[in-house]
């Protein structure tokens, strides 16, 4: 582990934090690589906000200990951390204009430290220019819209220079369109400064876009870490497949590598990751609605689940099917395919059809669940 | 709201005297709290108003503007009008000796005082208290905040009896502590300001607390990590966002502080020329038959009370100037 710590700017070790009867984090270690864009990733409630309090030293674990740039910062005070932090709904000072805003953390230096007036005009001006936002310096935070002040609580929160930047939800008080363009624009700003950056988001697709590393929690606990390619093509939990995207899930057993549900198999081929379960355990088969394909069931032995077309949804750039299933259970699947692929095929709604996927990833289902 | 409760104290007034009472703890106090001037303001015509399908039939309106006018006029203006002329009944020179007779400027003497020592102690409480209960989680928080509303629960006459049995140099407590170092706090004047001080405790805390919790941690924790201290985040942040919040409860606080009857009554002692404050001296003088004289220092506080209002309107004003525009959408 030690010799990871050169470049590990924030590393976190079996950090635990109760509130009442609640675990929040339950024995998190973590490493985050310098200069990374790192997206906590998880369902509200999950810790991944503790979590980045934590690291900031606004909240304080129960057990563990936070390392900054190899040295541990567990008992340092918020104020000698010297980290970022952007807060859910920016905590902007509402009584100050935009420039004592962003200038607030050079002007409460201790008097040695402190720069000149001249030199903090200089720097909160090109603070401001970094975030665009050079002309509306003498306004008051209640005159600008949710994306102009999330870029000041940026450009204040980067004024001091920090070693790390934490943001909590940064985009999660603005509407779609203004999100996007900002997630746009925190990549770039990120590709300009390279600063070991955190951000919380509940947003898979906002992880998965913007990071380069994602660490994924459930529960108090990390499910999976690495790059956004990597947790989308080989999710290592059902939760991180089920979170990362729709998901339509198959229960039956294992059976040679193929997974039978019901009286029929689901594929009729191996699935490679099933090789490994012994015949007869209880197992999910994940499915993504891209990778699962509608046949006919008007042929001899058939394979695949029965289903039958409760909606076709034929609008916007792929055509969406729900189903249920035939069984007693009546699931709802879902399916995508091009809209080509849906005009050759003849599905209408009503039709009993079979479904089998092109892609499964099958977890053991524990005994309890 | 009503800040003070009118006429609370009827122990030993004859009829006349608590009608006198009566009359200036409503000036002080009523016209304090009634939002009636808010009737007079047509500025703030909402779309309620002007939409036909929500506005009320003119007859209706016309009741309710008559209704609470003449109220207003019975209830308030007559009241403060007769002050003022029974205490210029015997013209401008009785009532200018009236002021300057040496009980009169003593009891005023002492009422600023009074006024001066407990502002600046309940300032630093009250700030201290509201900060604690809307900026910190901990164990007995509720218990906090109840015994903060205590003084405005229990009657002001009981609040002085509790001074009286903690501090009375013959069964106080404290009694025979204070006999052995020759110490006075119940009739004098650190008993008049514990009395008042205790009475007033709420006004500054009540009104932060709302302020302060609606307003959260989150820019002072913003503060902190940008690096200020303590001393730092709450002059820079947290003061000026509670600033006009703290005017007003220091207006209010200030306007019982002066007007006080009850709880000073008890412990003061109605020494002449040392102990009476400004409404103590008005009893008296009233109880005396000096009826002049009487109004002359109720007019005073009359005054007093106006002035209060007219810097609380201007308070009000002034935050509503101060307040963020409404935020712009993009």
């Amino acid at each position: 582990m030690t010799k990871w710590n050169a470049i590990m700017s924030i590393e976190v070790r079996d950090i635990y934090k109760q509130f009442g009867n609640f675990i929040a984090l339950d024995n998190v270690s973590l490493e985050f690589p310098s200069g990374q864009l790192t997206a906590l990733l998880g369902p509200s409630g999950c810790g991944k906000t503790t979590l980045l309090r934590i690291i900031a030293g606004l909240e304080h674990a129960d057990r563990g200990a936070v390392f900054l740039e190899g040295e541990n910062a567990t008992g340092a005070h918020v104020r000698e951390r010297q980290v970022g932090f952007v807060f859910q709904h920016y905590a902007l000072f509402r009584h100050m204009s935009v420039f004592e805003n962003v200038a607030f953390g050079l002007r409460v230096k201790p008097r040695k430290q402190r720069p000149s007036e001249a030199e903090i005009r200089e720097k909160v001006g090109a603070l401001l220019e970094l975030v665009q936002l050079d002309w509306i310096a003498d306004r008051l935070p209640a005159q600008l819209s949710g994306g102009q002040r999330q870029r000041i609580a940026l450009a204040r929160a980067l004024a001091v220079e920090p070693r790390v930047l934490l943001l909590d939800e940064p985009f999660g008080a603005l509407d779609a369109k203004v999100r996007k363009e900002l997630r746009r624009w925190l990549r770039r700003l990120h590709d300009e400064l390279h600063i070991t950056s955190i951000f919380v988001t509940h947003d898979q697709e906002e992880a998965l876009e913007v990071a380069d590393s994602v660490v994924l929690m459930n529960r108090g606990k990390v499910e999976q870490q690495g790059a956004p390619d990597a947790v989308y093509q080989h999710p290592e939990t059902p939760f991180v497949y089920g979170f990362l995207g729709a998901v339509n899930y198959f229960h039956g057993r294992a059976e040679e590598g193929r997974v039978r549900v019901g009286d029929t198999l689901l594929h009729a081929e191996a699935a490679p990751d099933a090789h490994g379960l012994a015949s007869g355990a209880n197992v999910t088969a994940f499915v993504r609605p891209h990778e699962l394909a509608i046949v006919s069931a008007d042929v001899p032995d058939p394979v695949g689940v029965a289903a039958k077309i409760t909606r076709i949804m034929g609008f916007g750039a792929a055509a969406r099917i729900e189903l249920v299933g035939l069984d007693a259970e009546a699931q709802h699947f879902e399916v995508e395919m091009s809209r080509e692929q849906l005009a050759s095929q003849n599905l209408v709604e009503g039709q009993s059809v079979r479904l089998t996927p092109s892609r499964i990833k099958v977890f053991e289902r524990e005994a309890n669940a | 709201m009503s800040i003070v409760k009118p006429a609370e104290n009827n122990a030993n007034g004859s009829e006349m005297s608590s009608w006198a009472k009566t009359l200036i703890l409503t000036v002080l106090g009523r016209m304090v709290g009634t939002k009636l001037i808010v009737l007079w303001e047509s500025r703030h015509r909402s779309r309620f108003e002007t939409n036909a399908a929500t506005r009320e039939a003119t007859w209706v309106k016309a009741l309710i503007l008559a209704l609470s006018l003449s109220f207003f006029a019975l209830f308030l203006l007559m009241p403060l009008a007769a002050v003022f002329s029974e205490a210029l009944r015997k013209g401008w020179e009785a009532y200018w000796l009236a002021l300057k007779e040496p009980d009169a400027l003593s009891s005023i003497k002492l009422t600023l005082m009074t006024a001066a020592i407990a502002l600046p102690l309940n300032l630093v409480f009250g700030v201290a208290a509201a900060w604690c209960v809307a900026k910190f989680e901990f164990r007995g928080k509720q218990i906090l905040t109840t015994l903060i509303d205590l003084p405005f629960s229990v009657s002001p006459v009981i609040a002085g009896l509790v001074f009286m049995l903690i501090f009375s140099t013959q069964q106080g407590w404290f009694g025979p502590l204070l006999r052995a170092y020759d110490l006075k706090i119940v009739f004098a004047v650190p008993g008049i300001v514990l009395a008042t001080v205790f009475v007033t405790f709420p006004f500054i805390a009540r009104e932060l607390i709302p302020l302060m919790q609606a307003q959260g941690r989150e820019e002072e924790e913003a503060a902190v990590v940008l690096g200020a201290n303590g001393w730092q985040t709450f002059w820079r942040v947290t003061l000026p966002n509670i600033k006009w919040g703290l005017l007003y409860g220091v207006i209010l606080c200030n306007a019982r502080a002066m007007g006080e009857f009850g709880a000073v009554s008890v412990v003061s002692g109605h020494i002449r020329g040392m102990t009476n404050t400004m409404p103590l001296h008005v009893e008296i003088l009233y109880n005396e038959y000096n009826f002049a004289a009487a109004f002359a220092v109720a007019s005073l506080l009359a005054l007093l009370a106006l002035l209060t209002l007219a810097i609380k309107s201007w308070v009000e004003w002034k935050a509503e100037q101060t307040a963020p525009p409404e935020a712009r959408t993009e």
